[in-house]
């Protein structure tokens, strides 16, 4: 339905602009000492595997897929496949690239875009711990939404968090769309209910849904978001159609966690991944989507309204290592 | 659940032989797992390889303590070299001369504005009068929160109305601050990255301008590798006094704190536990040791307990123990209680795999649809036989099953357990009552 939830996109000029822009950032921040793993590494000498390790582990990659990525190309260099360091390179590439494509046609993926009907909103929830950057997240999607041609309605239904219904008034202005809220402390269920019902009657496209950032271990927090998931199936059978994760790049290991936890709560459909303007390589979501299959929708690039990006395998995987 | 360190330790050393001195062989194979459980807790690589040297010349060097076996030797020096890293106990600095400036600074999303309003609560209670600024002029709603996190916990603001420029706001709130005889004045800055230089540029001149007592830098505990990027380049431009560590009420292992102290030598002189405005903490080195390890933190534990527990019930409780009068009803109170403190299988990570516990299985599947099962049987129970479960026969079990949604062998099972605990409570109690377990009962009473 959106051409955002599209398969395989054009790789858009501008994120490789970016994406280039905020890898020269990061080199300019990392020590010389670092410097590039490959760069007069032609041969393939027994420090090579242990730079490689390093790049990967820095990434936040995580022990577990860390080592199995290097578990292949050690076998292949075993079998004497591989000649020189630059094939060593392509050759984890491949493998962590594997990762990305095989969540492609994941359960997950392939129910995100499915269940889209052609008739009546489409529902999406924007889920995730505190200061992962949902809300900013939402009004940058919701500027796509709109260049696309497809009318958005925010609903403000983290009503706990001090200003964040003002937060999400202030980006719905930007992108000229309606909000619907209630006031601070209400039942975020509760505006669900007005903001679906109300995206229904109006027959517009989207519905994008802030929730209140919650830590993936408190229980009681999670069922809320429950309720409001049911809350939602009740109005529109089927909604919510994608439930995304925002999850911040400078997250470690405990992004594996988070994902699980939020995927069995309710059913994520897909990520965000936030922040990725820093030198944080956001590595975590390697290990996410291998472990969980969980397609990587979207990268944010910056606060402005036009840093959000669809997310490029093929990008990311070289950013890896640069 | 994975094995933790203790496990692997443990598995480790009996595959190994030689008494006496630890073998150097002991000592790499040990290092290896301690690399692992420092990386699976977000220590950046390189302070962990760093750390781990250092660590292997001193367990090398080491005398034999005979007291202890190797794992526990080897893992002794590990606790004690992440002790030493991240530091004593330290406390917050003030000016000579008040108002004294609390400048709080990070990336976007640690956590600031939160930590600034429990910080002025925190100031509060220790008897100074706080003001505080936000000089967020990006974000949108930035100073919206903050003005709405004062009002929450009674703080004065100064709002800055007027002016998008931080300069002129910090100077706004230096006049009024010296009005309102205020003393700490704690400033809240934008998040920005590291690399934003700019951004960086911003917050030296307010520093300049400031001349802050205190420069806390605020980090979220589940920050992977780039901690060291992000905190180095804060310091290298700042020079900060201290951390201040957030979201530590997830199940994050926080190695980030490590990292951060390697590359700043700066002080975590709080911790934040929650988003209630009270939940700000004096930080416990030893703790965050064992956290950042994968060992348990069974501190931890018992303070979520605290913090769960409903202290009226548990006194109530202790007092029912002692007089035989656990009901089917305090049984189902038990089970919530339980709940409450969070998903099962995260409280059984906590607890350390040692002692009485270290035969659990490690698979043990705690199935929580079980425990709400329970209960639901406990609720469709009448009054009475909540009180007395003897008065419960086989009619009464059938309508219990039907009204549950369970069936019979459920509702027979769920007396079994209670009957069960009614046992061991019994011996409790007797044991209470000669005074062997003062301790616990002391622990219970005490939360009261």
């Amino acid at each position: 339905m959106f051409g955002l939830f599209k398969k395989k996109d054009e790789l858009e000029p501008s994120l490789l602009g970016r994406l280039k822009e905020s890898v020269s950032k990061t080199r300019a921040a990392i020590s010389a000492a670092a410097g590039n793993i490959f760069l007069g590494d032609r041969q393939i000498s027994p420090e090579l595997l242990k730079k490689l390790e390093t790049a990967l582990l820095s990434a936040d990659l995580g022990v577990a897929t860390t080592r199995e990525a290097l578990e292949a190309v050690r076998e292949k260099m075993d079998r004497e496949a591989l000649r020189d360091a630059g094939q060593v390179k392509s050759e984890l590439k491949k493998q962590l690239l594997r990762i990305f494509e095989a969540a492609e046609s994941s359960p997950a993926a392939a129910g995100a875009g499915a269940a889209a009907n052609g008739d009546g909103p489409r529902v999406l929830f924007i889920v995730g711990v505190n200061g992962a950057g949902k809300t900013t997240s939402i009004g940058k999607l919701a500027n796509r939404l709109r260049q696309e041609g497809r009318s958005v309605l925010l609903c403000a239904a983290d009503t706990f968090r001090a200003a964040a219904i003002e937060q999400l008034e202030i980006w719905a202005q930007r992108n000229g769309v309606e909000m619907i809220k209630q006031k601070s402390g209400a039942d975020p269920a509760a505006v669900v209910f007005d903001a679906v019902t109300a995206a229904k009657s109006r027959g517009v496209d989207a519905v994008i849904v802030d929730t209140a950032g919650r830590l993936h271990t408190k229980s009681n927090l999670m069922a809320e978001l429950e309720k409001m998931k049911r809350t939602a199936a009740k109005v529109i059978p089927g909604a919510p159609h994608d439930v995304l994760l925002v999850l911040d790049a400078t997250t470690g290991q405990n992004g594996l966690a988070q994902a699980r936890q939020f995927t069995s709560a309710v059913g994520v459909t897909g990520i965000i991944l936030s922040k990725l303007d820093g030198t944080a390589k956001g590595g975590i979501v390697v290990a996410i989507t291998r472990e969980l299959g969980l397609p990587i929708r979207f990268v944010g690039t910056g606060e402005q309204i036009g840093d959000l990006a669809p997310f490029d395998a093929r990008t990311y995987v070289d950013s890896l290592f640069d | 659940m994975f094995e933790n360190l203790t496990e692997k330790l443990q598995r480790t050393f009996k595959n190994l032989r030689g008494q006496g001195k630890l073998s150097e062989e002991h000592i790499d194979t040990a290092l290896g797992e301690i690399r692992e459980a420092l990386l699976e807790g977000d220590v950046n690589v390189g302070v962990a390889d760093d750390l781990l040297a250092a660590i292997r010349a001193k367990a090398l060097g080491s005398e034999v303590m005979l007291q202890l076996s190797p794992d526990q030797q080897v893992l002794k020096i590990v606790r004690d070299e992440l002790t030493t890293l991240l530091g004593k106990h330290a406390k917050p600095l003030f000016a000579s001369r008040p108002p004294s400036v609390w400048m709080i600074v990070g990336l976007q999303g640690s956590g600031k504005t939160t930590t600034t309003g429990k910080l002025s609560k925190w100031l509060t209670q220790n008897g100074h009068r706080p003001i505080v600024v936000s000089t967020d002029v990006y974000r949108p709603a930035a100073r919206e929160q903050l003005a709405q996190v004062a009002k929450a916990v009674g703080t004065t603001l100064w709002p800055g109305a007027g002016t998008d420029k931080p300069l002129e706001i910090v100077r706004g709130a230096i006049r009024e601050a010296k009005l309102s005889a205020s003393d700490v004045i704690v400033v809240d800055t934008a998040g920005r990255l590291h690399i934003d230089d700019e951004l960086m540029n911003e917050l030296g001149m307010l520093k300049k301008e400031l001349q802050p007592s205190e420069i806390l830098f605020v980090a979220d505990s589940m920050t992977g590798q780039d901690a060291v990027r992000s905190a180095g380049e804060f310091h290298k431009r700042l020079g900060l006094t201290g951390v201040v560590l957030t979201k530590l009420d997830g199940d994050a292992r926080g190695g980030a704190a490590l990292s951060i102290g390697k590359v700043t030598g700066a002080p975590v002189k709080f911790v934040g536990l929650g988003e209630k405005y009270d939940a700000l903490e004096a930080f416990y080195p030893e703790r965050i040791v064992s956290r950042i390890l994968g060992m348990g933190d069974i501190l931890s534990l018992i303070e979520r307990a605290e913090q769960t527990v409903d202290r009226k019930m548990a006194a109530e409780l202790e007092r029912k123990m002692r007089h035989n009068e656990f009901s089917l009803e305090d049984f189902r109170d038990q089970l919530k209680q339980i709940r409450k403190m969070g998903p099962l299988e995260q409280i059984m990570d906590m607890l350390p795999k040692m002692g009485p516990l270290a035969n659990m299985p490690r698979d043990a599947h705690v199935d929580e649809k079980k425990l709400k099962q329970v209960e639901a049987i406990i609720n469709s129970m009448t009054n009475e036989e909540r009180g007395d479960h003897n008065v419960i026969d086989g009619k009464r079990r059938k309508r219990i099953a039907r009204g549950s949604g369970t069936t019979v062998q459920d509702v027979n099972q769920v007396i079994k357990q209670y009957m069960q605990m009614r046992t061991m409570i019994k011996q409790y109690g007797t044991m209470a009552a000669r005074g062997k377990l003062r301790g616990l009962g002391g622990k219970l009473s005490g939360m009261s």
